[in-house]
C-alpha cells in the first residue's frame, strides 16, 4: 500500500540552515546535508529545502548546495525559494534535485508551470501555495512569503495550476503556521478531494495527532513540517510509530 | 569492473550516478555504444515521456544496441517500461525485451491519485536482485503506467492494482521504482545488481 509520507522541510540562508541551532548527535547543526541525511536515516520519506537567501550569490550557492545534498541523501529532495525560470529549474535538476517548488513566480505568470511541466515532466513541479482564511470565510492566495495578499481563491488557483501542469500542491495554511494548535483540515481535504494530484500539507503540526487527522480528516498525502524536528519536539520514529498504531500507513 | 549509464533524453540520470557513488561504484554516464558495449554493467534509467524517449533511441541506433547487449542490464523506472513490448503512453512500440505491456493506472472510483508518488510494498520477491532485502520492502516510487504482471514479474506492488515491480529475462532487469532514491533498501538493490 502506498504510505503517507512525513517530510521536514530545512530553511536555508547562504546555505546553512536556518532555526537549525538546538540539535545533539551533529557536528555542526547549520550544515544542511547533515541534518538532512539525519533526517533521511530516520525515516524521513522526502526533504524540503527551502532556500531564503536574498542575495545576488544565491544561484551559485544553492546549485552547490544541491550537488551536495543530492550525493550524500539516499531520498528525494524538493528544493524552492525563489525559483522563477526553466532555466534556475535546469540548474537544480541537473545537480540533483528530485523536485522544484514554486510559489510567486508561478502565480505571477502561471505559464511557467507549463513551461516546467513540459519540459522537465510534472512529477518535478510543486506549487507551494501560501493561503490564509479571511473573515468571509474564504481561503486566499498569498503571495512573497505570505506579505502580499491577493483576490485569487486558493482553491481556483491550485485548479488552474493542476490543469497547467504542476504535479503536487505543497498547501501552507497562515493561519495555522507556527500555532502548534494541528493542520488545517478542511482547506486541505477540499484541495485533495478535489485535485487528481498528491496534497502536502503544511503549518500548524505540534502533536502527533495532528498528523493522524492531517491523514484522515484532512486526506492529505503527505505532511510537512519544520520546528517540531529541528527541536525534537517529536521524532520521525516516534511520529511513524504511533501513526502505525492508529491505523495509518506509513513507511517504516 | 565498469559500470556504465546510458544518456539519453531522459532525466534523473545523475542520480543514479550519485547512488552509486555512495555505495562505492564508479560509474561513466555515457550515450558511446563502443563504452557501452564493453562494460560489465548496463544501468538504463530514467524519467519521462515514452514515446519521445523511443523516439530519441531509434534515431540514434540506441534501441538496437540496447537489445543486443549481453551483460546484465538493469532498466529503472522508464527505462523499464522502455524495455517492454509496448506503452499506452501515446501508444509506443517499446523495445520489447520483456512481452509484458505499459498500460494507464484507471484509478476509477478508487479514490486513488495518479501519478502514483511515494513509498510502497514491493512484495513475492524472487531474484538475486532482491538477496537481503526483505518482503513488503519499501521503494519510492514515481509513476502513472504500470507494467502489467506476467511471466517475468520478479516483484509485484499493489496501486489500483496488483502490477510488476520488477521484471527479469535473461541479462536484462528492471524496476519500476527508483533504487537510487529508496535509501538503505534502494543502495541494496543497486549493490545486488552491480554483484550479479
Amino acid at each position: 500500500m502506498l504510505t503517507k509520507r512525513i517530510i521536514p522541510c530545512l530553511d536555508i540562508k547562504d546555505g546553512r540552515t536556518v532555526k537549525g541551532t538546538n540539535f545533539v548527535n551533529l557536528r555542526d547543526a547549520g550544515d544542511p546535508v547533515e541534518l538532512g541525511a539525519l533526517y533521511a536515516q530516520q525515516g524521513a520519506d522526502e526533504l524540503v529545502f527551502l532556500d531564503i537567501t536574498a542575495t545576488v550569490e544565491k544561484r551559485k550557492t544553492l546549485s552547490e548546495l544541491v550537488n551536495k545534498i543530492a550525493h550524500h541523501i539516499n531520498i528525494p529532495f524538493t528544493v524552492g525559494g525563489g525559483i522563477s525560470s526553466v532555466e534556475d529549474v535546469q540548474v537544480l535538476l541537473q545537480n540533483g534535485a528530485d523536485k522544484i517548488s514554486v510559489n510567486t513566480a508561478a502565480f505571477k505568470k502561471p505559464d511557467l508551470i507549463h513551461e516546467l511541466a513540459n519540459e522537465f515532466g510534472s512529477q518535478c513541479v510543486v506549487l507551494a501555495i501560501d493561503t490564509r482564511l479571511e473573515d468571509d470565510g474564504q481561503w486566499y492566495v498569498y503571495l512573497n512569503g505570505g506579505r502580499t495578499k491577493t483576490a485569487m481563491l486558493c482553491v481556483d488557483w491550485a485548479k488552474q495550476a493542476v490543469d497547467l501542469g504542476a504535479g503536487e500542491i505543497l498547501l501552507t495554511s497562515m493561519n495555522h503556521d507556527g500555532t502548534k494548535q494541528g493542520f488545517a483540515l478542511e482547506i486541505t481535504r477540499t484541495l485533495s478531494e478535489l485535485l487528481p494530484v498528491p496534497v502536502i500539507a503544511s503549518g500548524g503540526g505540534g502533536a502527533m495527532e495532528h498528523f493522524t487527522d492531517v491523514f484522515t480528516t484532512g486526506k492529505a498525502d503527505a505532511a510537512l513540517a519544520a520546528s517540531i524536528f529541528h527541536f525534537k519536539e517529536i521524532g520521525i520514529p516516534e511520529l511513524k510509530q504511533y501513526l502505525k498504531q492508529e491505523g495509518i500507513s506509513v513507511r517504516l | 569492473m565498469k559500470t556504465v549509464i546510458i544518456q539519453y533524453n531522459a532525466g534523473n540520470i545523475r542520480s543514479v550516478l550519485y547512488a552509486l557513488s555512495r555505495i562505492g561504484v564508479e560509474a561513466t554516464v555515457t550515450d558511446d555504444a563502443a563504452t557501452i558495449r564493453a562494460a560489465d554493467k548496463v544501468i538504463f534509467p530514467g524519467v519521462g515521456e515514452a514515446s519521445s524517449a523511443m523516439q530519441y533511441l531509434k534515431e540514434r541506433g540506441m534501441d538496437a544496441l540496447i537489445r543486443s547487449l549481453q551483460q546484465p542490464v538493469l532498466g529503472i523506472c522508464l527505462g523499464m517500461q522502455l524495455m517492454c513490448a509496448h506503452s499506452e503512453e501515446n501508444d509506443t512500440a517499446c523495445l520489447g525485451i520483456f512481452e509484458e505491456t505499459v498500460r494507464k493506472f484507471q484509478p476509477g472510483d478508487t479514490g486513488l491519485k495518479v501519478p502514483q508518488i511515494g513509498w510502497n510494498e514491493v512484495r513475492a520477491l524472487r531474484s538475486p536482485l532482491f538477496n537481503g532485502i526483505s518482503e513488503g520492502a519499501y521503494y519510492y516510487f514515481v509513476h502513472g503506467y504500470y507494467a502489467a504482471l506476467g511471466e517475468h514479474t520478479i516483484a509485484t506492488a499493489d496501486y489500483v492494482q496488483p502490477y510488476s515491480a520488477a521484471l527479469h529475462k535473461d541479462n536484462f532487469y528492471g524496476v519500476q521504482f527508483h533504487p537510487e532514491k529508496s535509501a538503505e533498501v534502494g543502495e541494496r538493490l543497486l549493490k545486488n545488481f552491480i554483484e550479479l
